[in-house]
């Protein structure tokens, strides 16, 4: 990785701890713009925990963060929200910053959810209000985009397209993205540069790389490796097979 | 105009429940009512302060009220106790140091009842002027920092991570609230500010679908708390407080109507 003026957010040996309890330690990774990078990991390896600390949520951490753009979108893992606020989708849109009802329309459009738009946020459901979540978060047209598990709950069509979304505003907005998936197919179709995370940085590379790593295959099974070699043969099939893989 | 004390009483009335609308729906999306609570009976040591040097209440009471919040803050990084319990603390051991140093003060004379529970006839033409000036600040800087907590109110994390600095937006909305409570003590009494930023939130919120419908109707509500209850304050010489709040609950109370129509329509 060389440093040059496309980095968006770099970590240096970054931990942070809870309860004298390190969550993540060691942590080193950047985020260039146009590149999608993705943390993997089984639960409770830090992915989340990584991901807040490039996005500056956690302020006492080890190592060091740096952070080069303001134009930040973040779909987060978990979020509650208090139904005591009536909300529409409509005022979550403009939550953060004040965008015009074309670039609303457009981000509501490009996930699906156009119609929904006069709708109580409390009345969703859960891939519903997963789609706003995603939609809120490209809308206003970031530099980096911070995706924790984007599709969870999301149908399998969905997701197969949003995913797709993903990938094209990549491109197309040229910014960078941190993804945090569980989805090993998407991870080694669309990703740049996979960091496994176990705790630590377990390996990390191109998804060829990491998928050739004795500690990945170690962390995910031998059938981990099998996926992606299956993929790499039969393009037209990534999506067929239910391609989740059980963690200890 | 302003020789009529009921003019005045009205007028201010009108200044505090502009402001309140929309301190009140933030006070009841953060769940601040203990904290307004606390707030308000730190203000009694405020008010005796003030007294006892001879010195405006309403400036007293905003400092008092600060310096309980500030307070406040630090006990909740250096201790592990409960919010709650550290509410309680500060609220019933100022209010206790309040009446401990009234009990000093027995030289001056004291209208608790009005203290307590508001004095329209204690308005005055200087009060008047802290009310719409400071309520006018008030508003201002509320205005200024709403985006960001309004965001960290819908969630924290999100506004944080999109750089809108909530924890900043937090500390002067803490100082707007001693501010409000300051400005608005001669009208609704310390026991019952609370009520005042809160109710007509309350029944807002049972009508309204987006955040800036339920700030409006909080303000429409807190008006016509403040004219029918002090019109009927003036009718049935009842303290001006108490006939605000129970004007609100009313108002609260009909609002409640609305959702059961439009329960019934969703079945």
């Amino acid at each position: 990785m060389s440093s040059n003026q496309n980095i968006l957010v770099k970590l240096n040996e970054a931990g942070f701890s809870l309860n004298n309890k390190w969550l993540v330690k060691g942590v080193s990774l950047q985020v260039e713009k146009g590149k999608i990078v993705t943390l993997i990991g089984p639960n409770g390896s830090g992915k989340s925990t990584t991901a807040k600390i490039a996005l500056g949520i956690y302020k006492n951490i080890d190592g060091s963060v740096e952070k080069y753009t303001n134009k930040v979108g973040y779909v987060p893992q978990k979020i509650s929200i208090d139904w005591t606020l009536p909300l529409r989708v409509n005022d979550f849109m403009v939550l953060t910053e004040s965008i015009n009802n074309d670039l609303i329309d457009e981000a509501l459009s490009l996930t699906g959810v156009t119609h929904l738009k006069d709708k109580n946020l409390g009345d969703l459901s859960g891939g519903e209000f997963q789609r706003v979540l995603l939609a809120r978060a490209i809308s206003k047209k970031p530099e980096l985009l911070v995706l924790d598990e984007p599709v969870q709950g999301v149908d399998f069509t969905g997701e197969i397209a949003l995913y797709e979304l993903i990938k094209k505003i990549s491109d197309e907005l040229n910014c960078g993205i941190l993804l945090i998936s569980h989805d090993l197919h998407t991870v080694m179709s669309a990703t740049d540069h996979v960091v496994c995370l176990n705790g630590h940085v377990c390996c990390s590379g191109s998804p060829m790389d990491v998928a050739k790593n004795n500690e990945y295959k170690a962390l995910f099974g031998e059938q981990a490796s099998q996926i992606l070699s299956r993929y790499e043969h039969r393009h037209d099939h990534i999506h067929t097979s239910e391609g989740e893989i059980k963690k200890n | 105009m302003l020789d009529d004390f009921f003019i005045r009483a009205l007028i201010a009335g009108i200044g505090v429940a502009i402001v309140t609308g929309p301190l009140g729906c933030f006070v009841v999306w953060r769940r601040l009512s203990y904290f307004g609570d606390t707030l308000a009976h730190s203000a009694l040591l405020g008010v005796t302060l003030a007294y006892s040097m001879e010195f405006n209440i309403a400036f007293s009471v905003f400092i008092i009220s600060s310096l309980i919040a500030l307070t406040l803050i630090q006990l909740q990084k250096k201790t592990n106790l409960p919010g709650d319990a550290l509410l309680g603390l500060l609220a019933h051991s100022s209010l206790a140091i309040g009446l401990v140093v009234i009990g000093f003060l027995s030289f001056i004379r004291f209208d608790i009842m009005g203290l307590l529970f508001g004095d329209i006839l204690a308005v005055t033409v200087d009060d008047l002027l802290i009310i719409w000036i400071g309520g006018a600040l008030i508003l201002l800087i509320l205005r200024l920092i709403w985006k960001p907590l309004f965001a960290s109110t819908v969630n924290y994390e999100l506004a944080e991570a999109e750089g809108l600095n909530p924890d900043r937006a937090k500390a002067i909305f803490t100082i707007l609230m001693a501010a409000i409570i300051a400005i608005s003590i001669k009208m609704v009494g310390l026991l019952l500010i609370t009520g005042m930023l809160i109710i007509p939130a309350a029944m807002a919120r049972n009508i309204s679908s987006s955040p800036q419908k339920m700030v409006m109707y909080s303000i429409i509500g807190g008006l016509l708390s403040v004219i029918l209850g002090l019109f009927s304050s003036l009718e049935f010489n009842t303290a001006s407080g108490p006939s605000i709040i129970a004007a609100s609950l009313f108002l609260f109370i009909l609002s409640l109507l609305n959702i059961k129509q439009s329960i019934k329509l969703k079945n």
